[in-house]
This record gives structure tokens, C-alpha cells and sequence, in this order.
């Protein structure tokens, strides 16, 4: 049985990809994956009885080391903020290629704590910044100064010591380019590097923390417990400068998706499912019911998000007790057509991923197939003709072609820039100033606008011939030839109407993070987690790969 | 050092703040991080041009011929992008002439990339400076000064055939050498080796 890949015109509406979760595809996984046999060292942790200083965490095998490079200040509590605003955070972090030499660590003394004013050179690899979670950071050190482990709960609602803030790669800031480690095998899955710093600040929060409350309380201290380590993550609070990317890097997008879409049609097409593969996927399941329900937001929008996926998920429960007949071949596309038909996206998406779990096989070599060399398809095939580019926007945006752009609320938004801190925004262009500064990122729009010109034009024009007279919608017919090869690399919506809700597309980037714990704070950020439940480096060489439900939390 | 990325973005940004279109803003910030990558003064070649390039009032070459010349000076962005777009109809011109370019510089970054897409080698005489492009992969060439080239008086461009750059002889004499690392098929090796049986014509 060919079981065919869902259709981008309904998957890449933007309230089904905001509705996708981690899976076994996720990239924190598969960097722990790789990593797993790397060596994990702590090279110096230099920190003052109050936890400042500097500390060096390094993954090193054969003859490569990568090395997190961690400072920790000291700021006011005024000082503190998860805005892109803030100018000081408890801890900086830069991840550096290589071993840093005593002329490097002053080098990024003077440069890491600043962030975005700093420079870095082409030997980091990625920077970052964090936060402590003030809820939970002075408890820990309270209760272990006192000899005393923190509470359980108070830890729970939380799931984290450190929130980082933003995490930067691939030449921002001075950072190294892609191109100068793109051959790295270990590194060829995307954002590889910006999982390996998270994940070493992760480890840093525990040392610090046990550090302080050491020198806190040098006779009573006792270290945080290993199985509470293990049930913390790493916090992080995302804003819009993820929405772009996903706009801007179509044919990454479309190969993220493409191996989540591969992965669900080949499971889909399994004939005979195993006991124990059944088994295992309905043990996650259940399992990460745990995990679900103890996910806390103040957020309307996400607690009726969350709300419908614990009900969806107790109503597929009874059906696999009571109506799922096992003994039927294609077990799994059985389970999809019921979910389909019965469950909303957020649930629908949640046990697409979860199908996955059983199947390291089919997993495994898509991700590889992850990362995208877009520069081979930037250019413009300028020989072929306005009939293909109208057959194209006919066949790949036809949802796109229906929204009307004549009426004012399919307009409402505009993306742009902001001058003081060079991130992007999205604004209401009826009552903002700076329209005329828009961010090409109103793709539905402009595609509306090219099918209208060409269908005055001759079909047998040559695309460069109609670019002549018609640069203005240059970016939009690049994007056109890309979809050809690339089917999903656009989302299906409009990006600027007045229903849109930008943690949709932030939420489709973090779910292939692997982030959980989604908490929008507005329509415009929210706050996620990162390895909660992972193994800690001293578990990477033998450790369950289905971690992520493991979570007492 | 500025990463590649941040010349990529930056430039793309200043092509749109200086009135292009976002299309080919982002032509333009792929180009200069060309530049930059095979050590030619991008940077600074178009900040220099987007200094003058509104007070100025450049022309575009919308059509090429064998000979093009300009009632002032070219824009080099504009005639870049039309050179790229036009680049299957104007490799059969073989050989071209154009006349007093703005910042030939940020023209050629585009002949550089049209080097791939028609798949040939271009050949640029750009008045005392040579360049060779090899199909967008590496430029060769006798400018080695980094300076800010304002205009040439005349560029001639030649698309070349694709042919070996080393006569039969030299060939024969390197494959003769190539040959030492053969094993000389005996019968029996002949019956054996590939595994084709006695009979291979049944």
C-alpha cells in the first residue's frame, strides 16, 4: 500500500504548523544522539563564593574539542530582563571551536557579556546569554545551603535554574560562517552547535548552583540530587526574531517538514506493526500525559490549546482500548485515519511524533536530510516562461490566490526592523508609522500581486524578459521556482492578515528544536523548555533515547 | 573581521534603503559576500557607489547587443542583473564590447555568476585588468589592488568554448603514465575476473 504525503496546501496552514510538537526528528535529540560518545569535560570552573566567574565545558573526540565558555556577572535585580531590550544577563556564553588559549578567554571577556555590541571571530561558533528563573533560583540555593533538597512542585512548575534568551550562530556578530564547518559530519544536522551550547549551560546551572550553596554553607551543603538535575531543562524566551527565519529559509523549511511528512508515510506503510513496537509507542503516550498536564501558562490561547490536547488524548486512549483492532494490517495508518477524522491539530501532531518513537530506522537517516545548501538554488532559471511560472502559482498556491488582498484586514500587519535593536517586528500598518520600511515577508501578498501581471503577459515570455520590466516581484518569483522542487517550502497563509498569530511560527521552529512547555506570554513571545528529562553528560554513553518522557515533571 | 553572513545581510539591507527592489537587494548581497569571499573590494566598491548613485543618473542596458554604449554611464547593479537574466541569449554573442560601466567591480560579480549558469568560462579585459571566471567557482585575475574602481571606459567579455587547456600529446603522455597502476589481463584472468562465465553472448 502507497500511502501519499499530506498535502502542503492544507499541512503548511499556519495554525497546523503552530500546532507541531518535538519528535524523535527534533534536533536537541538527534544532537545527543551524535554526541553520545563524545568526551564530556569541565576544563575550569573559576567562580567567586557567589557563583561569578568563569567556567569551560568542552566536548572533545578524536581531534576536534568544542568548548562552551560561560561568564557569570553579577546585576541587579532591576537589571534583569527576558527582553530583547536588556542590555546585562547573569551569565553570557559563547561556544568556541576548539580549545580557547588564555588570550582567547580574554578576548571573550571583553566581548561574550556584551551580546550584540561584542564582536566574536570566526573561531565561535555560536553565543548566547541567560537569565536565572528568579522563581526557583534562590530556593535552590536556600534548600541545598541548608543541607536540604528543593522542593519538588515549586521546581515543577518551572523546569528550569536559567532561561537563555537568545541563542545566535552562524555568522552573527562575527561568529564563524557556515561554509568554514559545513563538512563537519558531527555538525551536519541543523543548529547542531546551538543545541550543544544549550545543553553545556544546562550542566552549568547545576555546578553553579551547588557551588554557591557549597560556600554558602561549607559544613551543611549538600549537592543538588542527580534525578532533579536530570528533571531540569534549560528555559528560553523566544520572540519574533524566529518568525522570519522560517520565511526566509524556504528550502531548510521545506526539508525539516519533508522529513517529518517521509517519516509519517513510511510508518504509515508498515504492514504488520509489532507488538513491541505498538507497545512502545503507546508506553510514550501515555507516559508524556504526565508531562502534558503539567505544563503551566497563564495563556488563555495555549491553556485551550493544552486543554484540547489532554482531552483529544484521552479520547484516542479509549479508542485504541476499545475500537482499535490491532490484529488489522497498516496499524499506525489505521490509527492516522482515525485521528484525522476524530482529534484536532494539536493532538493529531502530537501523536504524529509520537508514531515515530518505535522506528530509529526509518528516523535515523532523515536526519541527515535536514539541512538545506540553498545558495544552489538561488538563482532565477530566467530561460523557462511566464506559462511555467503561471502554471506554478496555479498548482502550489492555489489556497494562497484565494485570500483576498483588496480587503484592508488581509493587509492589517507589516513586518519591519526595529533601528534599536535590529530584530524583527510585526505591526498594525493602519495605526504604526514605518510601513514603507516593510520586510519582504508578506509572501502571500506579493504572490497575489505577480499573478495578477502575468496574466497579462504572453505566455511564451522569458522570465528574464518579464524580470526586466517587473523587478519588484523579483523575490517572489525566485520563491515561485523553489516551490517546484521544494513543495514545502512556503506556508500556505497570509502572514499579514489581522487573524495572524506569530507564535505559530514560532512555536513550527521550536517544536523541531524539540522545545516542550510551550507558554506564550503574548501573541508575540513566549517561553519554552529545553532538555528537560535529558541524560546528564555523565549518562550520554548509555542512555534511553525515549528521555523525553521520562520527565517526572 | 565582518562574517560573510553580516555582508550579506548588511549590503541586501543598504540595496533597499538606497531604492532597489528586495529581489534585487538580495542579488546584490549574495554578490558582495562573492566578492569579499575571492578577496575583491566589494565593500567598499558599493559604499562608494551608493554614495553618488542618487545624485547621478545612471542607465541600464535592458537589451544586450555585441556593442553597448551609454549616453552617460551604466549602473553596474541594474546591467548586472539584466547581464545574469539575459546570460543564455547573450553567451551567443560570443564576444561583447560595453562602454563606460559605473563600479565595473559590482557589473562583474554578476559575469562571475553568469559563468555557472551558462556553464563556461568568461573572459573580462576591463581596460588594464584581466579577470578569468571560472564557472562561479574561482576568479582569476591581474587586479589584485583592492582599490575602488570608479568606471572602466571599456569592458570586452568573451564567452569561451569549453575545450582543454593542454594539447593530445600531453594528455597521451600523462594517461601512458596513468596505465603503470593496470594489471595486464592474462587468459586466464580474462575467463575469471569479471565473472562473465565462458559464454557472455547467449
Amino acid at each position: 500500500m502507497e500511502v501519499k504525503l499530506r498535502d502542503p496546501k492544507s499541512l503548511m496552514k499556519l495554525s497546523k504548523l503552530g500546532s507541531f510538537h518535538q519528535s524523535k526528528l527534533s534536533f536537541l535529540r538527534s544532537f545527543l544522539e551524535e554526541f553520545k560518545d563524545w568526551d564530556y569535560n569541565r576544563d575550569l570552573f573559576q567562580l567567586n563564593e557567589k557563583g561569578f566567574g568563569t567556567a569551560v565545558y568542552s566536548f572533545s573526540k578524536n581531534k576536534r574539542t568544542y568548548s562552551l565558555v560561560c561568564f557569570a556577572n553579577e546585576i541587579k535585580d532591576d537589571e534583569r530582563s527576558d527582553r530583547v531590550i536588556a542590555t546585562k544577563w547573569d551569565a553570557a556564553f559563547a561556544l568556541h571551536d576548539g580549545i580557547p588559549s588564555k588570550q582567547d578567554l580574554d578576548r571573550l571577556y571583553n566581548n561574550v557579556p556584551k551580546q550584540e555590541v561584542g564582536r566574536l571571530s570566526y573561531k565561535e561558533l555560536a553565543l548566547s546569554r541567560a537569565n536565572k528563573s528568579v522563581r526557583i533560583f534562590e530556593h535552590v540555593i536556600e534548600s541545598l545551603s541548608n543541607g536540604k533538597q528543593p522542593n519538588k512542585k515549586t521546581l515543577s512548575k518551572v523546569g528550569y535554574l536559567y532561561r537563555t534568551t537568545a541563542v545566535y550562530g552562524s555568522g552573527k556578530f562575527g561568529l564563524a560562517d557556515r561554509f568554514r564547518i559545513k563538512n563537519r559530519d558531527e555538525i551536519f544536522g541543523p543548529f547542531r552547535l546551538e543545541m550543544m551550547l544549550v545543553y553545556l549551560v544546562r550542566q552549568f546551572t547545576f555546578d553553579q548552583v551547588n557551588h554557591i550553596a557549597k560556600n554558602k554553607n561549607p559544613k551543611l551543603a549538600v549537592e543538588l540530587d542527580i534525578e532533579i538535575c536530570r528533571n531540569l531543562g534549560i528555559g528560553n524566551s523566544t520572540g519574533l526574531g524566529m518568525a522570519p527565519f522560517i520565511v526566509n529559509h524556504p528550502i531548510l523549511l521545506n526539508n525539516w517538514i519533508m522529513a517529518r511528512e517521509i517519516a509519517l508515510k513510511r510508518i504509515r506503510e508498515i504492514e504488520k506493526v509489532s507488538k513491541s513496537e505498538f507497545e512502545f509507542f503507546y508506553n510514550c503516550l501515555v507516559k508524556s500525559l504526565d508531562n502534558v498536564t503539567s505544563w503551566n501558562t497563564e495563556s488563555d490561547f495555549q491553556n485551550k490549546k493544552i486543554n484540547g490536547l489532554i482531552n483529544d488524548l484521552k479520547k484516542f486512549i479509549k479508542f485504541i482500548k476499545d475500537e482499535f483492532d490491532f490484529e488489522e494490517h497498516y496499524q499506525f495508518n489505521q490509527i492516522y485515519n482515525w485521528i484525522e477524522k476524530n482529534l484536532k491539530d494539536e493532538c493529531i501532531e502530537y501523536i504524529v511524533s509520537m508514531m515515530m518513537e518505535p522506528y530509529d530506522k526509518i528516523i535515523s537517516p532523515l536526519i541527515n536530510k535536514m539541512s538545506a545548501d540553498e545558495d544552489r538554488y538561488f538563482d532565477i532559471p530566467s530561460e523557462r516562461t511566464v506559462e511555467d511560472l503561471r502554471n506554478i502559482l496555479e498548482k502550489n498556491y492555489s489556497e494562497i490566490l484565494k485570500i483576498d488582498f483588496s480587503k484592508k484586514e488581509n493587509n492589517q500587519n507589516f513586518w519591519f526592523i526595529s533601528k534599536n535593536k535590529e530584530e524583527p517586528r510585526v505591526s498594525n500598518r493602519y495605526i504604526e508609522e514605518g510601513s514603507d520600511l516593510e520586510q519582504p515577508l508578506a509572501i502571500a501578498r506579493d504572490i497575489n500581486k505577480l499573478y495578477e501581471i502575468i496574466f497579462t503577459k504572453k505566455n511564451s515570455l522569458k522570465i528574464g524578459s518579464f524580470l526586466n520590466e517587473n523587478n519588484d516581484l523579483r523575490h517572489v518569483v525566485r520563491r515561485a521556482f523553489i516551490t517546484e522542487k521544494f513543495p514545502y517550502a512556503e506556508i500556505q497563509d497570509n502572514t499579514i492578515g489581522s487573524e495572524l498569530m506569530p507564535i505559530d511560527m514560532l512555536r513550527l521552529k521550536l517544536s523541531f528544536f524539540g522545545a516542550n512547555k510551550f507558554d506564550p506570554r503574548s501573541d508575540k513571545w513566549l517561553r519554552i523548555c529545553m532538555f528537560q528529562g535529558a541524560p546528564l553528560p555523565m549518562d550520554l554513553k548509555s542512555f534511553n533515547n525515549s528521555w523525553i518522557y521520562n520527565s517526572l515533571n | 573581521m565582518r562574517s560573510f553572513s553580516e555582508i550579506e545581510t548588511t549590503v541586501k539591507r543598504a540595496t533597499r534603503a538606497i531604492g532597489f527592489s528586495w529581489g534585487i537587494s538580495e542579488e546584490v548581497g549574495k554578490n558582495v559576500r562573492l566578492l569579499e569571499m575571492f578577496g575583491l573590494p566589494g565593500i567598499k566598491n558599493i559604499n562608494q557607489y551608493y554614495k553618488i548613485y542618487k545624485i547621478s543618473n545612471f542607465e541600464d542596458i535592458r537589451e544586450f547587443s555585441k556593442s553597448n554604449s551609454p549616453k552617460g554611464h551604466y549602473c553596474p547593479i541594474l546591467s548586472g542583473i539584466n547581464f545574469l537574466d539575459q546570460s543564455s541569449v547573450v553567451s551567443k554573442f560570443v564576444d561583447l564590447e560595453i562602454s563606460n560601466i559605473a563600479f565595473p567591480l559590482l557589473f562583474i560579480s554578476f559575469v562571475s555568476r553568469a559563468s555557472e549558469v551558462v556553464g563556461k568560462r568568461i573572459f573580462l579585459k576591463m581596460d588594464d585588468k584581466e579577470f578569468l571566471f571560472n564557472f562561479n567557482q574561482s576568479i582569476y585575475s591581474n587586479y589584485l589592488s583592492g582599490e575602488i574602481l570608479e568606471k572602466s571606459e571599456r569592458i570586452n567579455l568573451s564567452f569561451l568554448e569549453n575545450k582543454d587547456t593542454f594539447n593530445d600529446d600531453e594528455w597521451t603522455e600523462l594517461y601512458k603514465l596513468s596505465e603503470k597502476t593496470y594489471v595486464e589481463e592474462t587468459d586466464s584472468l580474462k575467463k575469471t575476473a569479471a565473472g562473465a562465465g565462458l559464454t557472455d553472448n547467449d
